[in-house]
Formats: C-alpha cells, sequence, structure tokens
C-alpha cells in the first residue's frame, strides 16, 4: 500500500518552495509586534522542514521494509 | 481580500495531490473490502488523524471560530467536557464490541444485537443525514468563496464536488482517509500562524481577553446560572445536555468517525485510533475558538446587522483576509477548502458503505458477487455526490432550512446513543423495545423542537439561547429512549443469550493489554488524555 508520508512529505516541500520563492521576490510584509515579519519566508521554511521530516520518515521504513524483503529472499 | 497569482498556484497543487492520491490508489481496491473498510489494515496513526479530520468539517472551523466569537471561551466546552470524555468512553468500553463482532457499519451492530428493524431505520435515517450534510457542506463553501473571492456558486459545488466524486470512487474509504490525514496537517499549518501572529499583536491572552466582553474568557466561573453568561446555560445543561448525551451521541454512534476506526489493522489500533485523534484534538481550540475570540476584538462589529461578510461565521476568513500576504493567503484559503472537501468526503464514504452494504444489499441484490458490490459501491458513491448537489441548491433556497436541518440531525443521534448504551451494557434490552425507543426518542426531540419554535413570538418551551435548546432537546430526547427502552424490554421476548456473543458486555472475550508498550497501551494514552483535558479545564475556569 501507498506510504502515505511521500504524498504528504512531498506536498509540503513542493508548498514550501512556491513560499519562499514568493517571499523572495516579493516580501509582502506584516507587522508582528511592530517588527516586520516576512510571514512567507518564514512558514514557507518550517513547512518545509515539516515535509522533509515526512519524507525522511518514509524513506528510513522504505530501506527497512527492503532490508526485510532480502533476509527472506 | 486580494487573492494573487501564487494563491492560485497553491490552491492548483492541493487539488493535483488530492487527486494523484485517488488515482495511486485506484490500483489496490480490488475486493469490497478494499474499498469500504481499507480492507482493515491502516496503522493507527492514520486512523487516528482521519478519524478527527473526518468531522473538521465546515461546521468544525468556521464554525467554531464563529461561535468563539459568538461565546467566547465556552465555546471549549465542545472539546474538553464534550468530545473528549466521549472519544475515551468509545475507545476504552465501545470499540471492542464494534471491531470484535467484524460488523462493517454502524446499522450493521444494530441488526446483530437487535433486529432489522432497528437496522432499517438506522440505516435509512443516516443515509439520509449524510449527503444532506453533504450537501450543507458543499453550500457552505460556495457561500464562503463567492463573499471571499467572487466566485460563481455554481462553478465552486460543480468543480468541488467533481474532485472529491473523482477521488473517492478511485480509492475509496483509503483514498479517502489519505486525504483527511494530508488535510489535517494543511489545515493546522495553514490557521496555526493567525493564532500566533494574532496573540502576539493583541498583547498575549490577558490583553485580549480584557479587552473581551464580561465572561467571555471563563469557562466555569459563570456557569451557576444560565443568565450569568454568554451562552445562556447553566453547568448542568453543558454536563447532560452538551457533555453526555450530544457528544456521547456523536462521538460513539456517528457511522462518519467510527468508519475510520473499523479500517484500522487490529483492536488495539481500533482503540487507540480515537485516543490518537483526542490528543489534538484538546490543542484544537487554540486554532478555531481562539482566533474568533481574537475576531471579536479586531472586528468588534463582528455578528451585528446584516452585512453577510461580517456574520460571526466569517471570523475565520476576516482574519485569514488581515494577517495573511498573498501566498500564505493561498495556503488558508486551501486548507478551508480542505476543511470543506473532507467533511463532503467523509460523509460519502459513509453514505456509500451503508447504503451498498445495508440497503442495497440487504433489500435489492442479496448474494451478488463481491465485484457487483464494489461496483455498486463506486456508483452510490457518484449517486450520493449526485444528491449533495441537490441539497445544496434547495438549501440555497433559504437559508432557514439549513438551521433547521442542523436541528433535524439531532434528532437521531441523542437517542441512539441511549439504544447503544443499553445495547452494549445491557443483556435484557429487547430488539422491539429497541426500535420503539429509538421511535419515541426521536419523536420527543420532534415535539420538543416544535414546542420551542412555535408560536416563533412566544414559544411554550423558552430558552435564552438557540445553543441552550439544543443542549435540553438532546437531553430530553436521550431520557425518553433511555427510559421507553427499559420499561418495553420488560414486556417484550429478549433474544437468546446465545445470539449476542461479543455483542453485549460480559460475553466479549477477554482483552489482554499487558504485552503492550505503554504508548500503545488504550488504558494508558485514556488516562493521560483525560488529564489532560482536566488540566485545561482548570486552567480555563
Amino acid at each position: 500500500m501507498l506510504d502515505l508520508r511521500l504524498p504528504i512529505g512531498a506536498y509540503f516541500v513542493i508548498n514550501s518552495i512556491i513560499l519562499v520563492v514568493a517571499g523572495l521576490i516579493n516580501p509582502g510584509e506584516i507587522q508582528v509586534a511592530e517588527k516586520n515579519l516576512n510571514l512567507n519566508l518564514v512558514w514557507g521554511l518550517v513547512m518545509g522542514a515539516f515535509g522533509i521530516f515526512m519524507l525522511v520518515l518514509w524513506s528510513t521504513e522504505k530501506n527497512k521494509n527492503s532490508a526485510k524483503s532480502k533476509v527472506q529472499e | 481580500m486580494h487573492v494573487g497569482f501564487v494563491d492560485y498556484l497553491i490552491i492548483v497543487v492541493y487539488f493535483l495531490f488530492v487527486l494523484g492520491i485517488g488515482f495511486a490508489l485506484k490500483k489496490q481496491m480490488l475486493s469490497s473490502e478494499d474499498f469500504f473498510l481499507s480492507g482493515r489494515s491502516i496503522p493507527s496513526w492514520i486512523t487516528g488523524i482521519a478519524f478527527l479530520s473526518a468531522n473538521l468539517g465546515a461546521i468544525e472551523v468556521m464554525g467554531m471560530a464563529g461561535n468563539g466569537a459568538k461565546y467566547g471561551i465556552m465555546t471549549a466546552h465542545f472539546y474538553w467536557v464534550g468530545a473528549i470524555p466521549a472519544m475515551l468512553f468509545l475507545a476504552v468500553f465501545m470499540m471492542p464490541f464494534y471491531y470484535c463482532s467484524k460488523i462493517r457499519s454502524v446499522p450493521e451492530y444494530l441488526k446483530l444485537r437487535f433486529n432489522e428493524a432497528t437496522r432499517a431505520l438506522n440505516a435509512i435515517s443516516f443515509a439520509v443525514m449524510t449527503v444532506l450534510m453533504s450537501g450543507i457542506n458543499m453550500y457552505a463553501m460556495a457561500l464562503v468563496f463567492r463573499l471571499l473571492l467572487g466566485w460563481d456558486m455554481n462553478a465552486s459545488i460543480w468543480v468541488s464536488a467533481a474532485v472529491v466524486l473523482a477521488y473517492t470512487a478511485l480509492g475509496g474509504l483509503t483514498s479517502s482517509i489519505y486525504n483527511e490525514v494530508l488535510q489535517f496537517f494543511l489545515i493546522v499549518l495553514g490557521f496555526l500562524p493567525l493564532t500566533v501572529i494574532g496573540l502576539i499583536n493583541l498583547g498575549g491572552w490577558q490583553a485580549m481577553t480584557a479587552k473581551l466582553p464580561a465572561g467571555f474568557s471563563n469557562l466555569w466561573m459563570h456557569t451557576a446560572s444560565a443568565a450569568a453568561n454568554p451562552m445562556g446555560v447553566d453547568w448542568m445543561g453543558i454536563v447532560a445536555g452538551l457533555g453526555f448525551v450530544l457528544s456521547f451521541g456523536y462521538w460513539c454512534t456517528d457511522f462518519l468517525v467510527i468508519q475510520r476506526a473499523l479500517a484500522a489493522e487490529d483492536l488495539p489500533a481500533a482503540q487507540r485510533t480515537p485516543l490518537i485523534a483526542a490528543f489534538p484534538k484538546v490543542l484544537f481550540p487554540a486554532i478555531t475558538v481562539l482566533p474568533g475570540m481574537m475576531a471579536l476584538v479586531l472586528f468588534p462589529q463582528i455578528g451585528q446587522g446584516n452585512d453577510p461578510n461580517m456574520r460571526y461565521d466569517m471570523a475565520m476568513p476576516l482574519l485569514l483576509g488581515k494577517y495573511y500576504p498573498t501566498g500564505m493567503l493561498g495556503i488558508g484559503l486551501t486548507a478551508m477548502l480542505a476543511s470543506f472537501m473532507s467533511g463532503m468526503a467523509g460523509n460519502i464514504t459513509a453514505f456509500n458503505t451503508v447504503w451498498t452494504y445495508d440497503i442495497y444489499r440487504n433489500y435489492f441484490a442479496k448474494d451478488k458477487t463481491d465485484h457487483h458490490y464494489l461496483v455498486v459501491g463506486r456508483l452510490a458513491t457518484a449517486g450520493g455526490i449526485l444528491i449533495s448537489i441537490f441539497t445544496a441548491y434547495f438549501v440555497m433556497g433559504s437559508e432557514s432550512i439549513m438551521d433547521y436541518m442542523q436541528a433535524i440531525f439531532g434528532f437521531f443521534n441523542a437517542p441512539l446513543f441511549a439504544t447503544f448504551l443499553l445495547g452494549m451494557f445491557w443483556k435484557r434490552a429487547t430488539p422491539w423495545a429497541a426500535f420503539s425507543g429509538l421511535v419515541l426518542g426521536t419523536l420527543a426531540a420532534a415535539v420538543h423542537f416544535y414546542m420551542s419554535s412555535y408560536p416563533s413570538e412566544a414559544p411554550a418551551l423558552h430558552f435564552s439561547s438557540p445553543m441552550a435548546g439544543n443542549f435540553w432537546r438532546a437531553a430530553t430526547a436521550w431520557a425518553v429512549c433511555f427510559v421507553s427502552t427499559i420499561i418495553i424490554s420488560f414486556f417484550t421476548k429478549a433474544k437468546p443469550i446465545e445470539e449476542l456473543q461479543g455483542l453485549v458486555w460480559g460475553t466479549a472475550p477477554g482483552i489482554s493489554t499487558a504485552n503492550l508498550a505503554w504508548y500503545k497501551n488504550p488504558i494508558v494514552l485514556a488516562i493521560l488524555v483525560a488529564l489532560f483535558a482536566l488540566l485545561c479545564n482548570l486552567i480555563f475556569w
């Protein structure tokens, strides 16, 4: 069965790239506690980190499974 | 609200992923068991998140934020005294009966425990409810996107229906569950910055609540009398109506959520499903109720006057427009879109199962091949969505129809919980008592509803808020069903005990949890969640 962590990871990495690029091209800053914050850039990076975490989980699980099936062979 | 190219790009990427998951799962849908029950093979972290997410429809996200703006922190009662205890009860006491009896749907349990008539009553009312609910979700979505973005309502309805149809018909329950998990993360990551930025800008919790009306920042302190708090309910009404009847009725008997647990790989995983859902559920008021309260501070005119853009339910979209630049706005809008679609898809997958197993197979075509039922399931998905679209247009005709429908859904769940409670924990409850109790309880709710709505100037039963009326109606319907089922049981014939093996308390095989690691043990998890919820009640007392 499709490991759900792959599409979730990929989805958030792609969103992250879109947000980071958007944040770099057009900072569109918002005011947070009287300071300017590039929300797209910051939250894009947070989402990217989450996406990569999911992909890491997916690839460790995949390696474990392929090791297991090799042993069985 | 200015929506740019980036925002549309983000929405398109989301649609592509949702459809991609449906296509990727298509080749694994070989039997009807795969399609309707995910082959009982899904790990509990996935079913747990889907359990939570199936309920994260329009009503949850927009409605809870709207209630936050209307009633303040007391809205969190829906979580900390409502959902959580019910989810724990389901996990610890009821799940063993649901999972071990190998049922495919909740009505099927009623057939095994009671009789065909009880099952038919429940299956039909449930099937009608789900397609209506899905239509309401569709309509709510179209309404929001017209107000926010000026999208055409017809286009919103048909496009969203087509996407949901594509992924649920292709990948069945698995596809619905997988997408619900994706939607969950999107909703959390999409709305979390609102809470953080809002709290910082308003100077923290203390400074924010200082700007709110009195009674908006306490859960229990002002509930000694109904008049003293914004919700207009006293603590008895909250505990009995919401905490006990409404929440247990929904979380413990609604097939929409229970179907997610039935897809789990084994009994402990099925039991963990509501528990894994309960941890984030405790925290959810932070991204639903809290933004609503912020919206009241930032937009004091919310809920006043007739401007449709300033209704309480618009609290969440208003905040998105205020704080999110183009880019994050796309994420926020996609998260809202996702919540509507998961509400719709959850209802549709529950509908196609009940229709195929409980109605079609039972009354129209017994003993067909498995492939036949798989095809019927796919067709039922299309049929269910088509009916939902008609419902959406029907509701569009009059806003007040939507309110009535919401109230009517409560008619079925509250008495049903009394039937299940007696069915699972009292061997003497008889089939015909269960059936008549269910009918009488539903009738009692209808009479209560009529008496509190007509004549509209001075109804016979008066409540200080519609919410209070809902709580007491649920409590009444439950009590009527509970008492009448017990009384009638003494005058009717019970099922022989041999037919009740594994269906009633005391006949189930003992379940050993001793060999599980503590973090996999349902009892340990349940105690942790209970303490967590108790803590929240004390902090915001």
